[in-house]
C-alpha cells in the first residue's frame, strides 16, 4: 500500500514544483529535475517485486495463473489472504514470529546494555577489557560456522523450539550491540553517575534511574537492528527448531514452494503478510535505522 | 574471568575510602553482576559450539555415538573433494561480482540522494527499504517473477535467451541471487556511501566549481578519492557477508539446477543428513579460517581509516 502512494506521490511532487526557480541563482543551488527523474526512475527497481506481490495476493486464484504478474486484480479478492490465513496457521506463526522477535529484541538490549556499562566503567581493569574484545570476536564468526553444533547441542538440552532461537539470536546480536553501547556510554558524562552515587544510590539503581534512560536513542538502534535481523532470519529457525509446527513465518512460507504451488494468490497473500509488519516498523523508525546502519559501520 | 574475580574480593564496601591505592578503587560487585551471566551463556553458545566442532573436525564421527580421532583425514579429503571446490569457487566468485555491483550502484545511488534533489527524504527512504524485507520471502517473490514474468518479456522482445526461466539454466542461474542479493544488499552500503560523502566539507566542492570543474570532474577527481575509505570498507563488509550466502539461494534456486548454485553455507548444512558430520565440521573450519583472516583485514582497515 505504502509502497503505491509513494511511488505516484514522488513524481507528483517533482512535476508540481519547478516553478520556484530563481533566475539570479547558479546552477548549483536549485534542485536538479533530473537527478531527480533518475532516481525515481530507478525506484522502480525497489517497488517491482513489492508491486507484484501486491496484486498477486489481490487476485482470485484464476486470474493468478494467467501469466500477467503486473495486471491488476480483478475481481478483487481477498480470498488468498483467507486460505492463506489457514493454511499457513498464521495465527500460530505469527504469535511465534513475535514471541522469538519480543525476546530477542528485549534481551538484547539489557544484556548488552548491562555488559557495555560494566565494561565501559571499568576499562582500566583487564578483565573487563578482555571481556569486550571476547564478545566483539563472535561478530566475525558466521553462524554457518557454529550451525552443525548449535543444534545439536539445542536438541542436547531441549532448546530445539523457538526459545532456543530467540536465544542464540540473542547472542548473535551481542557483539554488535555491545559495540554500540560502549562507544555511547564512553561518551556519556561520568558526573551525574558519581552524583547519584554520593546519594547514596547503589550501582543497579544507577543503572536504571540514570544511565539507561540516558542511553535511549542508542536503545532505540539496537532494537531495531535486533528486530529486524530476528523477525526475517531464516537460516537459524529452520536449522533449529525441530517441530515443524512451532516455526516462524519466514520459515513457514516454503509450503508455498512443495504442496501448493500453484495456488499463486495464496502464496502471495502469505507473503506479503510476512514482510508488512517489519514495512510497518521501518516506516515509523527510519530515522534510527539509517543512522544504525552508519554507527555500526564506521565504529 | 574466575582469576579476575579471586583477586578481588569481598567488593561490598564500596564506599570504602581509597586512600590507599589511589586510583583502583574496587569494582563494585553489581557491575561483575552486570557482565558475568551474558559471558557465561556467550560462552556456552558460542565459544562452545565452536570449540566443539572444530575438534570434531579432526574425528570421523557421523553427529553421535563413538568416534576416533583421525587427524587431517577429513581436511585432505575436503581438498580434493569436487563438490567442496565447486561450492568454494561458486560462492567466492558470486560474492565477488555481487560485491562489485552492489558498491557500484550504491555509490552511484549515494551521489544522486546527497545531490540537491526533490522529495530527498522520500527517494532515500525508498531505497533504503529492501533492507527490512525477509530475504527468504522476496527470493520467492523474485523466483515467480524469474520463471514467469522474464520469460514473457524475453518472448515479446525476442531474447531467446530469456524465453527460458533463468532459474533452469546452470550456466545462468546464479546471475538471478547476484540481482536479488544485491537488491536486499545495496541500501546498508548506500547508508555508508551517504555518509561518506556528506564527510566531505563543501568548501572542496566550492573551491572546485569556481576553478570551473564540471559535475562529472568533481565526482571522478573529489567525491571518489575521498570516500576511498568507505568503498574499502563497504568492500570487505559486503564480501564477508555474501560469502555466508543461503536464504536467498534457498529461495530461488535451493542449489540448483543440479549442484551448479551450492554455497558453502549449503554445502556445511548438508552435513546433517549425509553422515559426514566431521567432514563438514572441516569444512566449517576453514569457512572460519577464511572469515578470521578477512576480520582481520576489516579492522586494520578500520584503524588505518579512523586515522584521518
Amino acid at each position: 500500500m505504502t509502497a503505491q502512494t509513494l511511488v505516484t506521490t514522488t513524481p507528483a511532487q517533482v512535476t508540481a514544483r519547478p516553478r520556484r526557480r530563481f533566475l539570479g541563482r547558479g546552477g548549483e543551488d536549485r534542485p536538479s529535475r533530473k537527478t531527480t527523474l533518475v532516481l525515481v526512475v530507478c525506484s522502480i527497481a525497489v517497488f517491482l517485486p513489492l508491486y507484484a506481490t501486491l496484486t498477486m495476493a489481490f487476485k482470485t486464484t484464476a486470474q493468478s495463473v494467467d501469466g500477467q504478474v503486473f495486471s491488476l486484480p480483478s475481481p478483487f479478492s481477498v480470498d488468498g489472504f483467507v486460505q492463506a490465513w489457514n493454511l499457513t496457521n498464521f495465527p500460530r506463526g505469527f504469535a511465534i514470529s513475535v514471541f522469538v522477535t519480543a525476546v530477542t529484541v528485549v534481551g538484547t538490549v539489557l544484556l548488552a546494555s548491562f555488559a557495555a556499562y560494566a565494561i565501559a566503567r571499568n576499562w582500566d581493569r583487564r578483565f573487563f577489557r578482555w571481556s569486550f574484545f571476547y564478545l566483539l570476536a563472535a561478530m566475525f564468526l558466521p553462524f554457518p560456522v557454529l550451525a552443525l553444533s548449535q543444534v545439536k547441542l539445542t536438541g542436547m538440552v531441549g532448546l530445539a523450539n523457538p526459545v532456543g532461537v530467540a536465544l542464540l539470536h540473542v547472542m548473535f546480536q551481542l557483539s554488535f550491540s555491545v559495540l554500540l553501547f560502549t562507544a555511547f556510554i564512553r561518551g556519556l558524562p561520568e558526573e551525574l553517575e558519581e552524583s547519584g552515587r554520593l546519594d547514596g544510590a547503589a550501582t543497579w539503581m544507577v543503572f536504571r534511574h540514570i544511565v539507561f534512560p540516558m542511553m535511549a536513542p542508542m536503545s532505540a538502534t539496537v532494537a531495531i537492528f535486533a528486530f529486524l535481523a530476528s523477525w526475517n532470519d531464516f537460516m537459524m529457525p529452520s536449522l533449529i527448531t525441530a517441530d515443524s509446527t512451532l516455526q516462524t513465518l519466514p520459515v513457514l512460507q516454503n509450503v508455498f514452494q512443495t504442496q501448493f504451488s500453484s495456488n499463486y494468490n495464496v502464496a502471495f497473500a502469505s507473503y506479503l503478510m510476512a514482510m508488512t509488519p517489519a514495512i510497518v516498523v521501518y516506516l515509523f523508525t527510519q530515522r534510527w535505522v539509517m543512522s544504525g546502519v552508519t554507527q555500526g559501520a564506521i565504529k | 574471568m574466575a582469576t579476575a574475580a579471586v583477586t578481588r574480593p569481598g567488593s561490598r564496601d564500596v564506599a570504602a575510602p581509597a586512600t590507599l591505592r589511589v586510583r583502583r578503587a574496587r569494582v563494585p560487585r553489581a557491575f561483575y553482576l552486570f557482565l558475568v551471566p551474558t559471558l557465561v551463556l556467550f560462552t556456552l553458545s558460542i565459544t562452545l559450539p565452536a570449540v566443539m566442532g572444530i575438534t570434531l573436525s579432526f574425528t570421523d564421527s557421523v553427529g553421535f555415538g563413538e568416534f576416533q580421532f583421525t587427524g587431517l583425514t577429513n581436511y585432505v579429503a575436503l581438498f580434493s573433494d569436487p563438490a567442496i571446490r565447486a561450492s568454494y569457487a561458486f560462492t567466492i566468485g558470486f560474492a565477488l561480482v555481487t560485491v562489485v555491483l552492489v558498491n557500484v550502484l550504491a555509490f552511484l545511488l549515494a551521489v544522486g540522494l546527497t545531490a540537491r534533489i526533490r522529495a530527498k527524504v522520500a527517494l532515500r527512504a525508498v531505497f533504503v527499504l529492501p533492507m527490512v524485507i525477509s530475504g527468504i520471502v522476496i527470493a520467492y517473490v523474485f523466483n515467480f517473477l524469474f520463471s514467469n514474468s522474464l520469460p514473457q518479456l524475453g518472448q515479446a522482445v525476442g531474447i531467446t535467451a530469456l524465453e527460458q526461466s533463468l532459474l533452469a539454466n546452470p550456466d545462468l542461474a546464479w546471475v538471478t541471487i547476484v540481482v536479488v542479493t544485491a537488491w536486499q544488499a545495496i541500501p546498508s552500503a548506500l547508508l555508508i556511501y551517504i555518509a561518506g560523502i556528506l564527510s566531505i566539507p563543501g568548501e572542496v566542492y566550492e573551491a572546485a566549481s569556481m576553478d570551473g570543474a564540471s559535475p562529472a570532474r568533481r565526482l571522478v577527481s573529489i567525491t571518489l578519492p575521498l570516500v576511498t575509505g568507505y568503498v574499502v570498507i563497504n568492500m570487505v563488509i559486503g564480501f564477508k557477508n555474501f560469502l555466508n550466502a543461503y536464504d536467498i539461494i534457498v529461495g530461488l534456486t535451493n542449489g540448483g539446477p543440479g549442484t551448479a548454485t551450492r554455497s558453502i553455507a549449503m554445502t556445511i548444512f548438508s552435513g546433517f543428513t549425509g553422515g559426514d558430520y566431521a567432514y563438514q565440521m572441516a569444512n566449517a573450519t576453514i569457512f572460519f579460517l577464511i572469515a578470521v583472516v578477512l576480520a582481520v583485514v576489516q579492522l586494520r582497515l578500520n584503524r588505518g581509516r579512523s586515522a584521518f
